[in-house]
């Protein structure tokens, strides 16, 4: 078998297997599998609707996966993408609220810059606490999730919400600050649809990482240290520089959330705006076999997920939107024990499969 | 400030701490014995969710009036058990990440209880209201006691029997443990299941307990709250419900603050934020150090 389609094998057969389980699952609870999963996933092809919130909703999917990809690079698990996205939003709007008068060709280039330093700050701190005292970074992403949540909910509530506004909003970003819905540059494309230019930035750094990662010294450093730390220090690298570059590198891509959901879709800061996109990018990144192409192919098909639990929701008897949390825990589960197919695979006697 | 501190809030601390020691000690035997366990708040969530479901079952269907609590209450604990085997199986036998399989399982556990809630009361991931005198017992005094004596059997445990002395030498030690004769996967099966039941106790206490039916996503992160008691406590038992006492107090003062004007001087947030910034400051080693057992989080490997 070629290599790309070994790549592909696992993550497939996940994906399926995961299907099967949700499928027996809603027969247990008394609804037709096969007319849920048409809702589910058929509503994503249509034009212009279809496509235009796939696409929108993979958009943050590829910046969380993205994030997460280069921690396990480096050998580190960045839980904490929830956290560095909302901090980064929330500095996003900041940014476009403060400086509202601003011209466009200062503003955007200003709420892109706060948007990916305060993402990258807010992640390096976890890279310098792993680094410097050598803390878990698991339980400090996590620690630093809840911490940035009341922060910033403390911001918006006692500083930057408009007076008696009934939801935890802060007052909308100047004008000059909106980037372009694609409505705006394809014919026939409605504005409605919040799908922005920050998917053409969410491709292009798949671009970038792969580059980086692969492709610069740095990269190389911060793969040698994910691979064999004992032996990247050996060979000269500072383990502790990758840590943290790493780290930063992560919450930078997690922070660039907030350019799609603030200068994009929603012109101000809406508290608890994320669905979860921080721990869907852990399932994007495994499934995508924490590699750039990968991360596009997952982020597309959670996108679907989420777009059609909506149709699941208001069209089927007993099954809830909630099956696409159910589905993405599922193929987390057997993406992450991929020996269980190996295993099985091998009890079935495909042998040569076993790698 | 004096109508905050009152007797009252020292009731509601330890009302509020009961779900967090239970989970938290659940997941010092995981963590004694080697498996790191994030998966907490998923175990919780099953818990919370059976556990109500259970007793509504066993009380309006079946008018079992008083005992239903504690058949639901049973009932969280299996929850527990449950998911937690299938998180055993992932890591232990099939040698998965276990932080990958942790985060699985509270995805996963998101989404289950919803799904249920769908298809057996027709709502959006709630069940429905439990009779109010229908619940577990809410005496501080009661629970205070129930605590005592759990925090003192789980020490004995670990502590004082064969059984603990193995747990604690395969987080250490597994190549050590193996070689003595002990099973490191059978202990670290039990491990694991052991944490399943008691977080499932814990989530079953928020909902049948603290509250009186189960809403969406109850657990509200109170799950990384008692991870974050167990770092605190530095995986010891009496140190670890410490914790826990001292993380419910800041959220029975966060309850009680609002709307008074100690309130209005110190933002909830700030006291909300407090456990956190303790546990990251504890992990670095500031206040004394907080050292995980030795084999935390890698599978073992028997040599061959």
């Amino acid at each position: 078998m070629p290599k790309f389609a070994r790549e592909l094998l696992f993550p497939l057969i996940a994906v399926v297997a995961a299907f099967i389980v949700g499928g027996i699952l809603i027969l247990i609870i008394g609804d037709n599998p096969i007319e849920a999963y048409r809702l589910l996933l058929g509503s994503a092809l249509s034009w212009p609707d279809g496509i235009g919130y796939t696409l929108f909703h993979a958009t943050p999917l590829i910046f969380t996966g993205l994030a997460v990809l280069v921690g396990f690079r480096c050998g580190l698990f960045n839980i904490g993408a929830e956290g560095q996205l909302y901090i980064a939003a929330f500095a996003t709007a900041w940014v476009g609220i403060t400086f509202a008068n601003r011209s466009a060709w200062l503003l955007v280039p200003l709420c892109f810059l706060a948007a990916i330093l305060v993402g990258g700050l807010w992640g390096a701190i976890p890279g310098i606490l792993k680094a410097r005292f050598g803390s878990h970074e698991v339980i400090n992403t996590i620690m630093l999730n809840f911490i940035a949540l009341y922060l910033i909910s403390y911001l918006t509530q006692y500083h930057y919400r408009v007076p008696g506004d009934p939801i935890l909003q802060t007052s909308p970003i100047g004008e000059g600050a909106h980037i372009p819905r694609f409505g705006a540059f394809i014919p026939g494309f409605p504005e409605r649809i919040p799908l922005n230019v920050a998917f053409l930035l969410a491709l292009l750094c798949c671009l970038l990482v792969y580059l980086f990662l692969w492709r610069t010294k740095w990269g190389y450093e911060i793969r040698a240290t994910g691979s064999n730390p004992t032996a990247a220090e050996y060979g000269g690298i500072s383990v502790r520089k990758q840590i943290v570059l790493a780290m930063a590198v992560s919450g930078a891509l997690a922070g660039m959330v907030g350019i799609n959901e603030v200068l994009g879709y929603r012109y101000r800061y809406y508290d608890g705006f994320s669905d979860n996109y921080g721990f869907t990018g852990i399932a994007v990144a495994l499934l995508g076999r924490n590699h750039p192409v990968g991360v596009i192919l997952a982020a597309l098909l959670f996108a679907v997920l989420q777009h059609g639990g909506i149709y699941v929701d208001g069209f089927s008897e007993h099954v809830t939107k909630d099956i696409v949390q159910v589905l993405q825990g599922i193929i987390i589960l057997f993406v992450a024990a991929e020996s269980f197919f190996k295993w099985s695979l091998g009890r079935f006697g495909f042998r040569r499969l076993r790698a | 400030m004096r109508d905050i501190f009152t007797w009252a809030l020292i009731e509601s601390t330890i009302r509020l701490a009961t779900p967090l020691v239970l989970a938290a000690l659940g997941g010092l035997f995981s963590e004694r014995s080697g498996v790191i366990n994030i998966a907490l708040e998923g175990k919780m969530l099953a818990g919370a969710f059976t556990a109500a479901a259970v007793t509504y079952a066993a009380d309006v269907r079946l008018g079992m009036g008083t005992a239903s609590p504690w058949l639901g209450l049973l009932g969280g604990m299996i929850a527990g058990l449950f998911i937690a085997a299938i998180y055993a199986v992932s890591c232990i036998k099939f040698k998965a990440d276990q932080v990958v399989s942790g985060a699985a399982i509270n995805i996963l556990m998101l989404g289950i209880p919803g799904f249920l809630s769908g298809a057996l009361f027709l709502s959006s991931g709630s069940t429905p209201q439990l009779p109010k005198d229908h619940l577990l017992p809410q005496s501080p005094y009661v629970i205070a006691l129930a605590i005592g004596v759990l925090v003192f059997v789980i020490w004995y445990v670990l502590y004082k029997t064969p059984f603990g002395l193995r747990l604690r030498s395969v987080g250490e030690k597994p190549e050590a443990a193996d070689a003595a004769g002990v099973s490191v996967s059978r202990l670290r099966y039990s491990g694991v299941l052991l944490a399943g039941v008691l977080a499932g106790m814990g989530g079953a206490y928020l909902s049948i307990g603290q509250s009186s039916l189960f809403t969406r996503n109850m657990t509200a992160g109170r799950g990384f709250i008692a991870l974050a008691a167990l770092i605190f406590g530095k995986w010891r038992p009496v140190q670890t419900m410490l914790a826990c006492l001292l993380f419910g107090l800041t959220e029975a003062v966060s309850i009680q603050m609002q709307g008074t004007e100690f309130g209005q001087e110190i933002p909830v947030q700030f006291i909300n934020m407090v456990p956190y910034v303790l546990t990251i400051i504890v992990l670095a080693g500031f206040i004394g150090t907080s050292r995980p057992p030795r084999a935390l989080g890698i599978p073992y490997q028997k040599e061959k």
